[in-house]
């Protein structure tokens, strides 16, 4: 049994459990969270180099065959989720030693964050769609409690409309894992991919997939689907909003993309058309949304709808499929999706760096309103110029990450020719550039506004500034990995087109769970 | 006995859906016990309706005679009622600490929050 496939599961879980019996005493629980999440860092960077050198790994737990036991699998794109989990969960640890407060910690705060973890790496590596059912709730429970621990007013609305709308879809995905057994028999997601063609029940396979794009497309904060998001990101600390906003919509990302490339690709004219459709209306909707609002975090909060849009766009692009199946499409469609793998590793770094500086940000001035923010780049030069690393990118102007990972897009759809998708997603990036420059306007730009707790030097300010060094630290930390992930394209974008290939290429993924099916299928030939 | 519970399932989802439409908070959280309610039996029901032995392999023999029930579909609606129990726990405690909070329970007065 590989003992790496079931680490970033069991991991978190250990060091949930010592938390939990610490939770009395503080700083022995930060320090061992913080060992646990770089223990988690270290598992992580393991089995991506396993995956990268061996291909596509699975174990089945208890030893039992694959359809009948529970079956983790690693791909390139499962194993760069989990890293970038991983290192994000690094990231707001350290971020947390000095944003929350004594309360949050006593209550449960660290061992939420790992079971939280546990959750997200679960349902990236689990090969299995129940288990990945089982995972999703260990993720929502913990969200769920970690958005409303402190019980503040605004949390406990917003935590209503996401408690409500992710349940829904919850429902949703357990009936259609039902129904999917009713047809097929299994619920294995390689040995999903061979029977479901074979069942030969096309209309109904077609409504399945609906099924799980409503449900996932809940969690991933899709059009039309999105309004729990802008209404409770922005209520819990930035810590919590960091780790939310880079992580649980990608887990539904992840999701969709899965059964999108693995299991629903019987009528690719229909499906991903409209996930193409539904990518262009969520990178629209977003960025409007971004562009009315007066809060930091909740430009920031409707910029995370918006890049959704371009995650999906790329599966999206795989419609062409449909019209041609020639050698040059198929590159193309490899090429979108390997741009949509280093599109999602980009957006998560540099989604959770703005959060963690909004955050700051807040800290300082005590509001995250445009109008009663200011003068920051007098007082702070070097956290404003921080600011801009992640805000460019995201914008997507080069050499950062953002800026390859819209042009792969916008080059594989103009390869297919979709020019319409290539056309939105220019105009929105441009629009993206537009809500940046109004953050860094209001926020760093313009001066002091009068009253403002930075001039007056108070005690209170000063009581502020202590332990910000500590939130800049993994702020600068991540602002060097967008730079990286910019200056060293080369390397990094071709792990990123081999997750396309394997993606493109669903029977390297059957074949890597059961070699049984895999002899049958060569036999069948 | 297939159309029976389809008609059952069908009223659960109806009956949950428009609960989760009205304002009331305690409202919202029958409708969503419902709805989970309703996925459970979809789940017996598609699975395939039979009447069966328990799958129980006799002594002596390989394999289960005659014809027996599946017993995964059990196994799902099992680990999806207890899911469910906690989560309607902690919907009720939410609900409950959002009355307290808020001082309403009308969906439609919780707009602070949104955009």
């Amino acid at each position: 049994m590989n003992w790496l496939l079931a680490l970033p599961i069991l991991l978190p879980l250990l060091v949930a459990c010592v938390t939990t019996m610490l939770l009395r005493r503080r700083s022995a629980q930060r320090v061992v969270s913080l060992v646990g999440m770089v223990g988690q860092l270290a598992a992580a960077i393991a089995l991506l180099v396993t995956v990268y050198q061996q291909g596509i790994v699975a174990v089945q737990a208890g030893g039992y065959a694959a359809p009948f036991g529970i079956t983790l699998v690693a791909d390139l794109l499962a194993a760069i989720m989990v890293l970038l989990a991983a290192m994000k969960g690094t990231a707001v640890v350290i971020y947390s030693g000095a944003s929350i407060d004594r309360e949050r910690e006593a209550f449960g705060y660290h061992p939420l964050l790992h079971i939280l973890m546990m959750g997200v790496c679960g349902a990236f590596l689990t090969g299995d769609i129940f288990n990945l059912y089982v995972f999703f709730e260990v993720l929502l429970m913990s969200s769920f409690v970690l958005l409303t621990l402190g019980g503040e007013r605004g949390q406990v609305e917003g935590a209503i409309k996401y408690v409500t709308l992710n349940l829904l879809s919850s429902a949703i995905f357990l009936a259609g894992a039902g129904l999917l057994y009713g047809v097929t028999g299994t619920l294995n997601m390689a040995d999903l991919a061979v029977k479901l063609p074979a069942a030969d029940q096309p209309a109904l396979a077609t409504i399945l997939s609906m099924m799980f794009l409503v449900a996932f497309g809940i969690k991933a904060a899709i059009f039309p689907l999105f309004f729990w998001l802008p209404a409770s990101y922005h209520t819990p600390p930035a810590a919590v909003s960091a780790i939310f906003a880079g992580l649980l919509t990608k887990v539904g990302v992840y999701a969709i993309i899965r059964v999108f490339t693995l299991i629903f690709v019987h009528d690719i004219g229909f499906t991903h058309n409209l996930i193409l459709a539904l990518s262009a209306l969520t990178m629209v909707t977003g960025v409007l949304g971004a562009a009315v609002q007066n809060e930091f975090r909740r430009i920031l909060s409707f910029h995370i709808v918006s890049q959704i849009g371009y995650m999906i766009m790329g599966l999206g692009m795989m419609a062409t499929l449909a019209q041609s199946d020639s050698e040059a499409t198929r590159a193309a469609v490899g090429l979108g999706l390997g741009a949509t793998v280093f599109y999602i590793a980009h957006h998560i770094v540099v989604k959770t760096n703005l959060f963690l500086i909004s955050g700051v940000v807040e800290r300082l001035q005590g509001t995250g309103r445009l109008q009663a923010l200011g003068g920051f780049y007098r007082a702070w030069p070097g956290l404003s110029l921080l600011f801009l690393v992640p805000a460019m990118s995201l914008a997507g102007l080069p050499p950062l990450s953002g800026f390859w990972a819209k042009f792969a897009l916008v080059k594989a759809g103009l390869q297919m020719e979709q020019y319409a998708i290539v056309a939105v997603a220019l105009v929105v990036g441009l629009l993206t550039l537009f809500s940046m420059t109004k953050i860094w306007a209001a926020v760093f730009w313009s001066p002091a506004p009068p009253q403002s707790p930075m001039d007056a030097d108070s005690a209170e300010y000063r009581r502020a500034q202590q332990g910000v060094g500590m939130m800049l630290a993994p702020i600068v930390a991540l602002a060097c990995v967008t730079i990286a992930l910019g200056l060293a394209i080369g390397p990094i974008f071709e792990v990123a087109m081999q997750a396309g290939e394997q993606l493109m290429t669903p029977q390297l993924y059957i074949d890597a769970v059961s070699p049984q099916s895999a002899e049958s299928h060569q036999g069948a030939e | 006995m297939e159309v029976v519970l389809a008609v059952v399932i069908g009223s659960l989802y109806g009956a949950g859906l428009y609960l989760l439409m009205r304002r009331s908070l305690i409202k919202l959280v029958i409708g969503l016990a419902l709805l989970s309610q309703a996925a459970n039996l979809l789940i017996f029901t598609a699975a395939g309706l039979r009447s069966s032995q328990a799958p129980l392999i006799p002594k002596g023999a390989a394999a289960p005679l005659g014809e027996v029930a599946d017993p995964l579909p059990q196994a799902l609606i099992l680990t999806a009622i207890v899911i469910g129990f906690g989560v309607i726990a902690f919907t009720l405690a939410l609900f409950h600490t959002a009355y307290m909070r808020l001082g309403i329970d009308d969906v439609d007065q919780m707009q602070a929050t949104d955009t």
